[in-house]
């Protein structure tokens, strides 16, 4: 494992997670790794956004997250079925290929669009 | 034949999770596994990890998890070891989305199954689980 990698892996994902909010979507930017750790965390900042704010619409920027197992996968599901009544959208965007491989087999990219 | 054996015991924390697929990914880059299979390494870790801690010891952090580790040149086989609640069907655990939380997608030993090549799961109620998983290296020298 190189020096870097380890650097990424000690890396929180809440820490970094940057937010802007343009044209009434929310864009999250994802950094390190999303598991069991984190999923809370990343879940309920997500969610004071659309409970507090009124935001409908999301998208994920994925383009530096190291990692994701299932209890990440399910804070993307769980916030893609908390939009959907709200006739809201979540969005996945720029995800590495390794992550992709786990999202296909969740079935994720079914239901969730990815730009 | 050259066995490598590695055993860590640590709380039943989510922190803890990481720790326990750098050590898995880790080892697998000594044994020169090709990235995507280190990646798959990691998620059935964290999986088994996961599970040990939200379903074997409720989220209990005075609990503790054993990761045990062993490297032949052959496979590398992992055992993921707790003392918790234990499963009362394996069976039934074992198949897609059997998580009834809707922020847990249930795929915990969909993704262990796919990404080893042996998946053992023994479990008795109130003494614990052991998740045990093989992957055989492939041979990665040129045959000629």
């Amino acid at each position: 494992m190189s020096k870097i990698d380890l650097q990424l892996a000690h890396r929180s994902v809440v820490k970094n997670m940057k937010k802007r909010i343009e044209r009434q979507t929310l864009h999250v930017y994802l950094e390190g790794e999303l598991d069991l750790h984190n999923a809370d965390k990343v879940k309920e900042t997500i969610d004071i956004e659309i409970d507090k704010k009124g935001i409908k619409n999301i998208v994920l920027h994925m383009d530096d997250l190291t990692f994701i197992d299932s209890s990440g996968l399910g804070v993307l599901l769980g916030r893609y079925k908390k939009l959907l009544p709200l006739g809201g959208q979540l969005k996945i965007a720029n995800v590495p290929p390794h992550i992709y491989k786990i999202m296909e087999l969740s079935g994720l990219p079914k239901i969730i669009e990815f730009l | 034949m050259k066995v490598n054996k590695l055993v860590l015991t640590f709380s039943s924390l989510p922190e803890n999770i990481t720790i326990s697929r750098m050590l898995v990914s880790a080892l697998g880059s000594q044994l020169d596994l090709p990235i995507n299979e280190l990646e798959e390494l990691k998620v059935a870790v964290s999986e088994a990890v996961s599970n040990s801690i939200i379903h074997g010891y409720k989220n209990n952090p005075e609990a503790f998890v054993t990761l045990e580790l062993e490297a032949t040149p052959e496979k590398i086989t992992i055992q993921v070891i707790d003392t918790g609640c234990g499963i009362p069907d394996v069976k039934q655990a074992m198949q897609a989305s059997y998580s009834t939380d809707p922020e847990r997608m249930g795929l915990g030993f969909i993704f262990m199954q796919s990404f080893m090549d042996e998946l053992r799961v023994e479990s008795e109620v109130n003494r614990g689980t052991k998740v045990i998983m093989t992957k055989y290296l492939k041979n990665l020298q040129p045959s000629h």
